[in-house]
């Protein structure tokens, strides 16, 4: 008996993705701005309400918005299954998280409950749509795939990350008492659960493919996803209970060990690559890597030796975590896929002689825009040690690396579209 | 056992390795490298679409009954291949190297999402569907590829 056929023609239309792409970057604007009108109250501690709308513009406005735009364009492409009325997700999604995230970031810079309640019901229906449509295309797919494992458990994560959310903004919202355990365990599920899984699922494909290089190891790519998705049940199962604390501990210093293996491994991966071009997507992974080592041996040394780290610590994680590796490979995978998708739209607009990805997107402006980006990380770092006078030039940098995002990919947009007009004034004069 | 995935799958390696070469010699803006080294990635990669098209799609579509299913798609995506070989090509011939980096990023971004498509979807797929027939088709292939 023969299956039906895998699909394998089901590219959504090219602005399901592209609202996504250009709604991230004006986040990080927004974030700038926020840290430069909050001043080093924002970088004091990690639950300073400022802090948290920091966060929060950056991890649901930046980070989800490219991260759910990538997922609704790459499902069809790694699951083989379509994903139904696409444009209709993408509209509901789109705008449910651009005004979620505001509400939410409005609700911690100015104690404001309603917005918190209006947070609560946006994200929960972003979430829910999306986590419906993606998780209907990838449980149907019969793909059997690393990646495609490992994206199932990210989805899985990001829907604990997302009700713990949308828990902790009732809360905030409605006054609702909750476990306290809620707390540690949204932004552990949103961060090593969700964006991790999916940076683990996607580098088994991509790190390969785009560089060239050796697969990863077998063992690593088969248990690595499973073995993390098993540490944060543990571990959640251990902080809800209480009274293991050394349980919990052990399950967050083996997560730990697990992202610094997985990135060492990554890196050692890319020096043995085949393709000796080193463009800069492979930067963005190298810098975003580096990242996640120094991020999760911070974090490891804080729960082994708590003594050894300030408190404040928590916050140099968060940033190395959040703008330096989800930054950073986020920044590199957007160069590759946006250019891209504009090429193999033109192609399906019979474009034979349609410009390449590199005359869409030239490097000289992709590099630019990464400089300012390691001047952003760099500057928050240093603002972290040095808040009264680095927190404004460290403002200041991430909203240029926003400003040229955008930029760039208005670019790729503006060539997309010029390139299609002159392909249907050509097809208009053929007889 | 999986015969055509295996030997497909170990083929993309090939092209992969030839295609890296090829943009090296690119980058070194090394003609003579360039030009045997294109010659011989192109030539690679016609042999393996040559395989898919001639051999494995055929009897796929025989056996299945299928034309305008998968193997339609992958076809379609060798003819933008193919477009990007010709750029390659004429890049070769005007001696421009950044056109040929251009024409070469674009082509490895769609062949590697190719490679993806078919090694996890369109392999098994012929797998499954020939059968018996796949190890008789697998000894084809072998000698097309030496």
């Amino acid at each position: 008996m023969i299956q039906p056929a895998l699909r394998l023609d089901q590219a959504p239309p090219v602005s399901v993705p592209f609202r996504f792409f250009l709604g991230a970057p004006p986040f990080l604007v927004l974030a700038a701005a926020l840290l430069a009108w909050r001043g080093p109250e924002a970088l004091a501690w990690r639950l300073a309400p400022a802090a948290l709308a920091l966060t929060h513009l950056f991890t649901l406005g930046f980070m989800s918005m490219v991260m759910l735009g990538a997922l609704l364009q790459l499902l069809p492409v790694l699951a083989g299954a379509p994903l139904a009325r696409p444009r209709a997700v993408a509209t509901l999604v789109h705008a449910a998280l651009v005004l979620g995230t505001l509400a939410l970031a409005g609700g911690f810079a100015f104690g404001a409950a309603p917005l918190f309640k209006a947070a609560a019901a946006l994200l929960a229906t972003a979430f829910a749509v999306f986590l419906g449509a993606a998780g209907a295309s990838l449980w149907r797919s019969r793909v059997r795939s690393q990646t495609v494992r490992a994206l199932k458990l990210a989805l899985v994560a990001l829907a604990a990350a997302a009700a713990l959310g949308v828990a902790l903004a009732s809360r905030w919202g409605w006054g609702i008492a909750l476990p306290s355990a809620f707390a540690g365990l949204h932004p552990a599920w949103a961060l090593l659960g969700w964006a991790g899984l999916l940076a683990l699922g996607v580098a088994y494909q991509v790190v390969p493919m785009f560089q060239l290089t050796p697969a990863y190891p077998r063992a690593l790519a088969r248990a690595g996803a499973a073995t993390v998705f098993g540490l944060l049940i543990l571990w959640s199962g251990a902080s809800w209970l209480g009274g293991v604390q050394w349980l919990a501990d052990l399950c967050a210093l083996a997560l730990a060990c697990a992202y610094v293996a997985f990135g060492a491994v990554t890196i050692v991966l890319q020096r043995r690559r085949r393709r000796r071009q080193a463009d800069v997507t492979l930067a963005c992974w190298r810098l975003g890597m580096a990242s996640l080592i120094a991020a999760n041996a911070l974090w490891a040394l804080r729960i082994a030796a708590p003594a050894a780290l300030p408190e404040r610590a928590d916050v140099l994680i968060g940033l190395l975590a959040l703008v330096g590796f989800a930054g950073s490979i986020i920044t590199g995978m957007l160069y590759k896929i946006a250019p891209f998708l504009a090429w193999f739209h033109l192609q399906a607009a019979g474009g034979a002689r349609a410009p390449n990805t590199s005359e869409i997107l030239g490097v000289a402006a992709q590099r630019l825009q990464f400089r300012t980006h390691v001047a952003a990380l760099a500057l928050l770092v240093a603002a972290w040690a040095w808040p009264a006078t680095l927190v404004y030039p460290a403002a200041l940098a991430l909203a240029a690396s926003g400003v040229l995002l955008e930029a760039n990919l208005l670019r790729v947009l503006r060539a997309f579209a010029r390139a299609r007009g002159e392909l249907q004034a050509e097809a208009a004069r053929a007889p | 056992m999986d015969p055509i995935s295996d030997f497909m799958t170990r083929h993309h390696k090939d092209c992969d390795a030839a295609f890296a070469r090829a943009e090296e010699r690119a980058a070194a803006a090394d003609w003579p490298g360039l030009e045997r080294e294109a010659a011989a990635f192109l030539a690679e990669m016609e042999r393996h679409i040559g395989m898919e098209e001639d051999l494995l799609f055929p009897a796929f579509e025989e056996r299945t009954g299928m034309q305008g299913g998968p193997t339609a798609t992958m076809r379609m995506e060798h003819e933008q291949m193919r477009g990007l070989f010709a750029q390659l090509r004429a890049a070769l011939e005007a001696r421009d190297a950044a056109r040929y980096l251009g024409a070469s990023e674009t082509l490895l971004i769609l062949l590697q999402q190719h490679n993806i498509k078919e090694e996890s979807m369109m392999y098994p797929m012929l797998d499954q569907a020939l059968g018996e027939e796949a190890g008789q088709l697998l000894g084809q292939l072998q000698s097309a590829a030496a």
